[in-house]
């Protein structure tokens, strides 16, 4: 089987008579056969996968199949998806069975989106490596002593892997691109508000994205277009049109970028990732674009308000998983408190327990000025820095992170180095604005390196469109090399 | 300091968590770590800077003041850990 990049070059084999759904779904079962060290799945729907691609397959016949026939997809352990498990990779969701479908999926299946299984991720989509999954660590695919980047972490080392074409998978801080750039996918968070959260295991409300990863810029705009728009379960989601994203990929004006002189400056960004990204920003000039170096005096602000806003909302969300309704229930309790308690400390993860413990105490009558309210104050400071840059800038270029794949074990014992590795990514949730990570060469060893694209809220076209050239611009580079 | 031991606990009494024997330590050690790294914030004067609660523009997003029944008892009890048809059971609340 050939190895596909984009979903229109499976369609051309679909409609050539080349291969057929039920031909791709068996070799994508083969091989998350053939991976299972990876431990990128949590389960695979391997019977119901295949039912579905005869149904597909007679619809292409029938010439009555959506436009996203022939797209065998993985779906992030946190999209509730009706009849199915779903438990954020968390054992707190013990045996739980979702009684209905999140609208991103919904809109996904309905467009004849084959769903292969459920993917791997940080519990709660809490972490920046899957290593706090109850379902144990993923691997990389580039090499299986490091990890996929999280939380999303199964999603993208399922689409590195070739285990499905695609997958759905989150981003609160940069859950989508950080793993992507890992594992040397194209990660997209759009903004937010863009697409519905409705069914969506909530982290923080505030910044919860879904967004999708794939092998190619074209997959993710048109999953994106079908996914967006408003949705009467989630208010929260924008009512402005949706554009037909994967119709206008072609960028051929010039581009005013900018990026952050730090990120190919400091030395705590590996030298590999300067370079690359140096690389890129010296192919943009040489294309007659404008490049220029930018400030960001909040940027060191940027992570502290993240996680005391992030903490607070996940304290307050999660504070539903009481093992009354549903989820796990400790054996030892003997009265109603007892209950909640040895059911949430036995249910939970240490590091979820330590966000909630850390939201708890920001959101508490004493502290709630001091940490809560002060940083939704600089959430504001931020994003007015933020429309500041996009006054005259149309992108912000930097890496999706500072360094490559890390081992596992590494970062474990210290929360704060982990929280650094999404130092890059953070901004784009805080502000609400679009980001993506699109490939970006390797490393010497080898490791997939990204480079993050990110526009003003709202402006996907444009993203999308200048993210695709910038994908052939960096292929173009790779080759003359 | 910012946290001692009764506000470990206070704490953990709000979120309904035990602490685990033998983790307070290490527990206390690493909320405070991360609780001192986000008082970096106090660095930024936002006198007069109002607090950002919601990133999109959009206001109120109305629809139809309509009841409607999403989710059928039987569903709803299917994933409660005990049940009786009717109604989900917790242990004895009144002696």
């Amino acid at each position: 089987m050939k190895e596909y990049l984009s979903l229109a070059d499976i369609q051309h084999d679909l409609r050539a008579g080349n291969t057929t759904c039920e031909e791709l779904v068996g070799y994508y079962l083969s091989r998350i056969d053939a991976h299972r060290h990876l431990n990128a799945f949590v389960e695979v729907y391997a019977e119901e996968a295949r039912a579905r691609a005869l149904e597909v397959d007679a619809r292409l016949r029938e010439g009555t199949a959506g436009k996203l026939a022939g797209l065998v997809v993985g779906l992030k352990d946190v999209l509730c998806h009706a009849g199915h498990g779903v438990q954020a990779g968390s054992h707190m969701l013990d045996n739980y069975r979702s009684p209905f479908t999140a609208t991103a999926v919904q809109r996904i299946l309905d467009e004849d989106a084959i769903v292969i299984g459920r993917q791997n991720c940080d519990e709660f989509a809490m972490g920046s490596s899957n290593e706090s999954s109850y379902f144990g660590p993923v691997r990389n695919a580039a090499d299986s002593t490091r990890v996929p980047g999280g939380s999303s972490g199964g999603s993208a080392a399922a689409v590195q892997a070739n285990l499905c074409h695609a997958a759905l998978g989150s981003d609160t801080g940069g859950s989508v691109r950080q793993p992507a750039a890992f594992c040397g996918t194209v990660g997209l968070k759009p903004s937010y508000g863009r697409v519905s959260r409705w069914g969506l295991i909530a982290y923080a409300s505030s910044f919860d994205c879904i967004g999708p990863i794939t092998r190619s810029v074209e997959d993710a705009a048109l999953l994106l277009e079908i996914m967006a728009g408003p949705d009467e379960h989630d208010s929260t989601v924008s009512t402005r049109e949706v554009p037909a994203y994967s119709r206008e990929l072609h960028w051929e004006q010039p581009a005013r970028v900018g990026y952050l002189r730090e990120a190919v400056e400091s030395e705590a960004v590996e030298p590999a990732i300067r370079e690359r990204t140096l690389a890129v920003l010296n192919q943009l000039r040489e294309q007659g674009h404008t490049v220029e170096p930018i400030e960001m005096p909040l940027l060191r602000y940027f992570l502290p308000t993240y996680y005391i806003l992030t903490t607070a909302e996940a304290s307050s969300n999660l504070s539903r998983f009481d093992g009354v309704r549903y989820g796990y229930r400790s054996p030892e309790a003997s009265n109603l408190e007892g209950l909640y308690k040895k059911s949430r400390t036995e249910g939970f993860g240490d590091e979820v327990r330590r966000r909630i413990l850390l939201g708890t105490f920001v959101l508490s009558a004493n502290y709630y000025d001091a940490y809560y309210t002060k940083a939704q104050r600089v959430r504001n400071l931020v994003r007015k820095e933020s429309e500041g840059l996009f006054d005259h800038h149309d992108f912000l270029i930097s890496p999706v992170t500072p360094t490559t794949a890390f081992r596992l074990g590494e970062k474990m014992d210290d929360p704060l180095q982990m929280y650094l590795a999404d130092i890059f990514t953070v901004q784009a949730n805080v502000v609400g604005a679009p980001a993506i990570s699109i490939p970006n060469g390797t490393d010497e060893a080898g490791l997939p390196i990204g480079v993050q694209v990110m526009a003003r809220p709202f402006a996907e076209q444009d993203l999308l469109a200048f993210s695709n050239y910038l994908t052939e611009l960096i292929g173009a580079g790779e080759s003359v090399k | 300091m910012k946290i001692d031991h009764d506000t470990l606990h206070k704490l953990a009494h709000l979120a309904r968590l035990d602490v685990k024997p033998g983790e307070e330590e290490a527990l206390l050690a690493s909320l405070d770590n991360v609780l001192t790294w986000m008082e970096q914030l106090n660095e930024l004067d936002t006198e007069g800077v109002e607090p950002l609660t919601h990133v999109t523009g959009e206001v109120n997003n109305w629809r139809e003041d309509a009841a409607e029944n999403r989710l059928s008892r039987h569903e709803a009890l299917a994933n409660a850990p005990s049940q009786d048809g009717t109604y989900l059971k917790v242990p004895k609340v009144i002696e």
